[in-house]
């Protein structure tokens, strides 16, 4: 779908970076700074690189090389900025209309009411974007590059600028939109939780670098661990199915080999396979199964590795058999008079009520990971 | 006295008559070639670029007497240009309301080329950069992004240009005479007047007409302006 290897210096900073992405939604993932927008204006062809290729959909759009450079308006590129971006002077139909009527009839692929519909912005037609709320313009901004019929969308932090709220609403629409029109999506987001739910292959920047890319739980596994920066950046990612629902209780029930988690409110039908996002100050560490407490997720394990530095915090990764890691955050001390070292049993704690359905994202196989994520609220 | 000030006579009617040709001419003509001077200042970078900044602004400074005779000797009939002009293209402006139109369209100039290179560089970059990426290239860009946002701008620029024109005396009268008929504006037709014994019931009139078209310009122009700012209220 894309291959992408370019290299550009702009003052200071230099980008030299190589990534492929299938069909589905590719995850530029980093702290900012790392390269991803420059990365997304190269491939929107807002940048020139100075030296590499770009190839979308089979279609050469950058080869240095070769001395091929399609310029933007040529490239059937949509992208979806943090700030929306709409025309001020134009009403949102207008605006939504902008991109199609330059795609031609022949190339308009994209069903303007489905998506009007889909993004539920019917009635916001005949105003102008400075009367729309923050959440409303980010949809008619995705609406108006999905309506320019293109063959990559890129979305740039679409989600940056809204609160939780809209964040929540706006990114069901847009895995809405990835199963309904098919259309390949390069994704970028310092979110692991966005990342997780979304993405089917994660390309990890830092420094105008890969550091590494793959399928998510793998990319999300233990060596992508840093030291901590944030306590609270810190998430990993757990797959499991769901087992069944504690209806009386709204409680779901979630199958993971190293013992049952649960989480409040629901996760979809049974057997459905699902992403589960625990952040890393959630989790609990004890050396024996304890008795007599109120927590239900207790996950049986070894620790894997500990982090810790002079500082009060320590991080331990636990091995779930096999099965993903879990970071938990814990303290020094706590490490020190339980004389936790490596390859010792543990079992890990996961309050429910940390958990709900904000924490699960459907998608892709495989087991789980754990990493770290500083920028994350 | 409704007599003195309705009933002008076909003189002073052809004087107020070519006041507002003279001034719709120098804005009409102004226009284009303020738009293109005003983005080359805003977007470009050339050698010469202040230079030019300077040279689009002197009538501003200088004495406009000046400005008319440096016009009278470029373009007069034996001027460098003006002799060049009138022997190949047959366009002559001297002593023609041409060359009033000519002479206050540049003593407007300046006037128009500030607020459009200000609207143009207020405009937000990356919304042509949307623009692009939805497929619109360059040209296209600029005529449905570009101009529509820099629309406060130009309408702000044609008022100031067309207001400066209708009153211009100085360069106007030193490049192209006060002719009745071809180059007497209504301020030359006051001038005029002002200069004969018993012409002062006359520049009353006149002055009376001179007053009720500024006031109708003025309401004129701030109705568009407040309709542009309305506009721009909503881009908010």
């Amino acid at each position: 779908m894309i291959r992408f290897n370019a290299a550009i210096t702009l003052g200071a900073f230099r980008l030299d970076a190589a990534f492929e992405g299938d069909s589905g939604v590719v995850a530029l993932f980093g702290r900012s700074g790392a390269g991803k927008s420059v990365t997304i204006a190269l491939i929107a062809g807002l940048l020139r690189p100075d030296r590499g290729a770009i190839v979308v959909d089979g279609r050469v759009l950058v080869d240095t090389e070769k001395n091929i450079f399609v310029p933007k308006h040529a490239r059937r590129i949509g992208v979806v900025y943090q700030d929306a971006r709409l025309f001020p002077h134009l009403t949102v139909r207008q605006n939504l209309m902008f991109g199609r009527w330059f795609a031609g009839r022949a190339e308009q692929s994209v069903d303007f009411g489905a998506v009007v519909e889909t993004l539920g912005i019917g009635h916001l037609l005949s105003r102008r974007p400075g009367r729309l709320s923050g959440g409303e313009r980010q949809r008619v901004a995705i609406g108006r590059a999905l309506l320019s019929s293109p063959r990559l969308l890129l979305m740039d932090e679409p989600l940056a600028a809204l609160d939780d709220e809209r964040k929540r609403e706006v990114l069901s629409l847009i895995e809405r939109l990835r199963d309904a029109f098919k259309v390949p999506i390069v994704y970028v987001s310092h979110a692991v939780d966005e990342v997780a739910r979304l993405a089917s292959r994660v390309v990890v920047m830092d420094s105008g670098r890969v550091v590494a890319a793959g399928p998510v739980d793998e990319v999300f596994g233990p060596s992508q661990v840093h030291a901590g920066e944030n306590r609270f950046g810190r998430s990993s990612v757990l797959t499991g199915r769901v087992a069944g629902m504690r209806a009386g209780y709204g409680l779901t029930e979630i199958d993971h080999p190293s013992g049952a988690i649960w989480l409040a409110g629901p996760a979809g039908a049974v057997g459905r396979e699902v992403h589960i996002v625990v952040r890393a100050t959630d989790v609990t560490l004890a050396t024996t199964r304890p008795q007599d407490i109120s927590v239900r997720t207790i996950l049986a394990g070894t620790v894997g590795g500990i982090e810790k530095d002079d500082g009060p915090l320590a991080a331990v990764t636990v091995d779930l058999n096999g099965h993903g890691h879990l970071v938990a955050m814990t303290t020094r001390m706590a490490i020190d008079e339980l004389a936790l070292k490596p390859g010792d049993p543990v079992f890990a704690l996961i309050k429910t009520v940390a958990l709900d359905e904000r924490s699960i994202a459907p998608s892709g196989e495989g087991a789980g990971g754990s990493h770290d994520n500083g920028e994350r609220r | 006295m409704d007599a003195v000030v309705f009933e002008l006579s076909p003189d002073e009617w052809t004087a107020v008559r070519l006041s507002l040709q003279i001034a719709l001419t120098a804005t009409a003509f102004s226009l284009p070639i303020g738009l293109l001077a005003g983005y080359a200042l805003a977007r470009w970078r050339f050698p010469g670029k202040m230079l030019l900044d300077g040279l689009i602004h002197l009538p501003l400074v200088l004495p406009p007497v000046v400005t008319g005779y440096i016009l009278l000797v470029l373009l007069g009939r034996r001027g460098v240009l003006g002799a060049f002009l009138a022997d190949y293209l047959g366009i002559i402006f001297s002593f023609r309301w041409t060359g009033a139109a000519l002479s206050c369209g540049v003593m407007g100039f300046p006037l128009m080329v500030r607020p459009i290179r200000l609207s143009i560089e207020a405009i937000d970059r990356r919304l042509e950069d949307a623009a692009g990426t939805l497929g619109a290239n360059g040209p296209w860009t600029f005529v449905l992004v570009t101009l529509p946002l820099a629309l406060p701008g130009l309408l702000v620029g044609s008022i100031l240009c067309f207001a400066k024109a209708l009153g211009e005396f100085g360069a106007t009268i030193t490049f192209v005479s006060n002719i009745p008929g071809e180059t007497q504006t209504l301020s030359a037709a006051i001038y005029t007047y002002t200069q004969v014994p018993g012409g002062d019931a006359n520049a009353w009139r006149l002055t009376a007409v001179a007053i009720v078209i500024a006031l109708l310009a003025l309401v004129a122009s701030e109705i568009v302006q407040r309709k542009a700012s309305r506009r721009l209220a909503q881009f908010e």
